[in-house]
C-alpha cells in the first residue's frame, strides 16, 4: 500500500508556553480533498504551516508521500515544492506581473526552461479565468482574481497536493464564488487538496472528509455528510451552530 | 563685482581641481558604504544569530566614533601597524567605513519592512535564502531604501569635507588654502558654497524626486 500524501501522527506544537497543537493524527489520501475547520486559533494555520515545513513541529511526525518533514534536511526544498500553498492574504508578489508571479516558482527554483515555464503560466492563468490579465500587476487585480493567481501560481509547481489556508476569507462576499469554483474544479480533477475554510457550503459539496479543530485537538471528523449535518460531539455541534448563523 | 568675477576666473581652476578630489572621495566611500552596508544588513537579517551579533557590534562601533577620529586612525595610526594608505585611498576607506553603519541601518529598515507574507510565499515555492532575497525580498526593499538612501549621498558629499584634515585637497581645503595665501575670504568661501550646492541640488531635487516615486501612497 502505498503511503498517504499527507500523514500526521501525533503532532505537537508549542509557541513558548503555550501549545498550539496537542497531538494531531490525520492524513489526507491521494486525490483527497478535506476541509480543515475550527474557530480562531484553534490552530489550523499551524498545522498547514508544519506540513509544509514553514514551521517546526515539536514532537510526532510529518510525512509528505512517505518522506519525513525535516526542515533542516536538503528534502525540505522538495516537500515545498511539491506542498503549494494558497493564503489568506494571496502574498502574491507586488512587483511582478501576473504570468511572472506564476512563472517565478517553475523557472527560478525548480529551474525549467522559460518557454516552457511560460507557456504553461499562460495556461495556467487562461483556465482560471485570467487570460486577458496575464500582464497585470497585483495592484491592478481585485481581490478574487489575485486569489486565482495565486491558485495558478500554486499549480505552476505542479504540487503533489495544495494547502489552502481560508483562502477566501479576504475577498468581498460577490468574489467568493469565482475562487470556490476554480477549487471545485481541481477538486473534480483529483487534486489532493487540504483546506482551512469557513465555507461550509464548499465543505459540504467538495470535500471528501471534514476534520474539526478546537484548542489543538481534533475533536471530531467524519464525511462531509456526516459531520455537518450531524455532528456527533457537542464543541462541534456549537462551533457549527455559530458559522451557519452568525450573532 | 567686477573683480569678484575676476578673481573668481583666477581661483577657479584650483577650485575645480579641488572639486575631482571631492567627487572622487564621495563616489568612492558612496560605493564602498553601499556594498559593506549591505553586507551588515544581510547580516543582521540572516537569522544566524553570530552573524546578526557581529554585524550589529560593527554597526554600533562605527556609529559610536566620530568619523574623524575613524579618519585620523585610518591616515595617523594604522601606519604604525603595517598599513600605509595615501591620503586619498584613507580618506575613501574611511569615509566609506563610517558610513556603512549609516547604510546598514537604513537596507535593514527596508529590508524589515517587507511583509512577511511575502516571505512565506517565497518559501512556499521552496525559495531558499539567498534567492528569496534576491528575488523578493530586496527588489520590495528598494523602494523603501531609496529616499533616505539620498539624504546619505548628500550627507556623504558634504561629509566628504571632512577628508581635509588628513590632507586630501579637496574643495574645502583647496579653498582654505587660497584663501590664506590672497586674503579674499568673502570670493573664495562663496566660490566654495556655490560649487557644493551646484552638485547638492541635483541632488536634492533628485531625492525630492525618489520620494514621490516610492516615498508613502504609492501602490507598487
Ligand atoms: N509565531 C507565533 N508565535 C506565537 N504564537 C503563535 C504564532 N503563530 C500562531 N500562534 C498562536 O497559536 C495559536 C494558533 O494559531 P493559528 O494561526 O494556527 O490558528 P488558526 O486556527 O489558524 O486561527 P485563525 O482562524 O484565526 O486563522 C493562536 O493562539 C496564535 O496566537
Ligand atoms: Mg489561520
Amino acid at each position: 500500500m502505498s503511503p498517504a500524501m499527507i500523514e500526521l501522527g501525533s503532532v505537537t506544537k508549542s509557541f513558548g508556553t503555550h501549545q498550539v497543537l496537542k497531538g494531531i493524527t490525520a492524513s489526507v489520501e491521494r486525490g483527497e480533498v478535506v476541509c480543515l475547520i475550527g474557530p480562531s486559533g484553534s490552530g489550523k494555520s499551524t498545522i498547514l504551516r508544519c506540513i509544509n515545513g514553514l514551521e517546526a513541529y515539536d514532537g510526532g511526525l510529518v510525512h509528505i508521500d512517505g518522506v519525513k518533514v525535516d526542515r533542516d534536511a536538503s528534502s525540505i526544498v522538495g516537500i515545498r515544492t511539491s506542498m503549494a500553498m494558497v493564503f489568506q492574504r494571496f502574498n502574491l508578489f507586488p512587483h511582478r506581473t501576473a504570468l511572472e508571479n506564476v512563472v517565478e516558482g517553475p523557472i527560478y527554483v525548480k529551474k525549467e526552461p522559460a518557454a516552457e515555464a511560460t507557456a504553461r503560466g499562460r495556461d495556467l492563468l487562461a483556465r482560471v479565468g485570467l487570460a486577458a490579465k496575464i500582464d497585470a500587476y497585483p495592484a491592478q487585480l481585485s481581490g478574487g482574481q489575485m486569489q486565482r493567481v495565486a491558485i495558478a501560481r500554486a499549480l505552476a509547481m505542479q504540487p503533489k497536493a495544495i494547502l489552502f489556508d481560508e483562502p477566501t476569507s479576504a475577498l468581498d462576499p460577490e468574489l467568493v464564488g469565482e475562487v470556490l469554483e476554480v477549487m471545485k474544479s481541481l477538486a473534480e480533477e483529483g487534486m489532493t487538496m487540504l483546506v482551512v475554510t469557513h465555507e461550509m457550503g464548499f465543505a459540504r459539496e467538495v470535500a471528501d472528509r471534514v476534520l474539526f479543530l478546537d484548542q489543538g485537538v481534533i475533536v471530531e471528523e467524519g464525511s462531509a455528510r456526516e459531520l455537518l449535518s450531524a455532528p456527533r460531539n457537542p464543541r462541534t455541534q456549537d462551533f457549527l451552530r455559530r458559522v451557519l448563523r452568525p450573532i | 563685482m567686477q573683480n569678484f568675477m575676476r578673481d573668481a576666473a583666477q581661483f577657479m581652476p584650483l577650485l575645480l581641481q579641488g572639486l575631482k578630489f571631492t567627487i572622487l572621495v564621495t563616489a568612492g566611500s558612496l560605493l564602498l558604504s553601499s556594498l559593506l552596508g549591505l553586507v551588515w544588513a544581510l547580516m543582521r537579517v540572516s537569522g544566524i544569530a553570530w552573524l546578526a551579533m557581529i554585524a550589529k557590534l560593527v554597526v554600533n562601533t562605527l556609529r559610536g566614533i566620530p568619523i574623524l577620529v575613524q579618519l585620523f586612525y585610518l591616515y595617523f595610526v594604522m601606519p604604525e601597524f603595517g598599513l600605509r594608505l595615501t591620503a586619498l585611498e584613507a580618506a575613501i576607506l574611511g569615509l566609506g567605513i563610517a558610513y556603512s553603519a549609516y547604510q546598514s541601518e537604513n537596507f535593514r529598515a527596508g529590508i524589515e519592512a517587507v511583509d512577511h507574507g511575502q516571505i512565506e510565499a517565497a518559501q512556499s515555492i521552496g525559495m531558499g535564502w539567498g534567492l528569496m532575497m534576491r528575488r523578493v525580498v530586496l527588489p520590495q526593499a528598494i523602494k523603501i531604501i531609496l529616499p533616505p538612501y539620498g539624504n546619505i549621498m548628500i550627507m556623504m558629499l558634504k561629509d566628504s569635507s571632512q577628508a581635509s584634515t588628513i590632507t586630501v585637497a579637496e574643495l574645502t581645503l583647496q579653498g582654505s588654502l587660497i584663501a590664506s595665501s590672497t586674503f579674499k575670504n568673502m570670493t573664495v568661501y562663496t566660490l566654495v558654497a556655490l560649487l557644493y550646492l551646484s552638485m547638492s541640488l541635483p541632488l536634492i531635487a533628485f531625492v525630492g524626486w525618489l520620494e514621490r516615486r516610492f516615498g508613502k501612497g504609492t501602490k507598487r
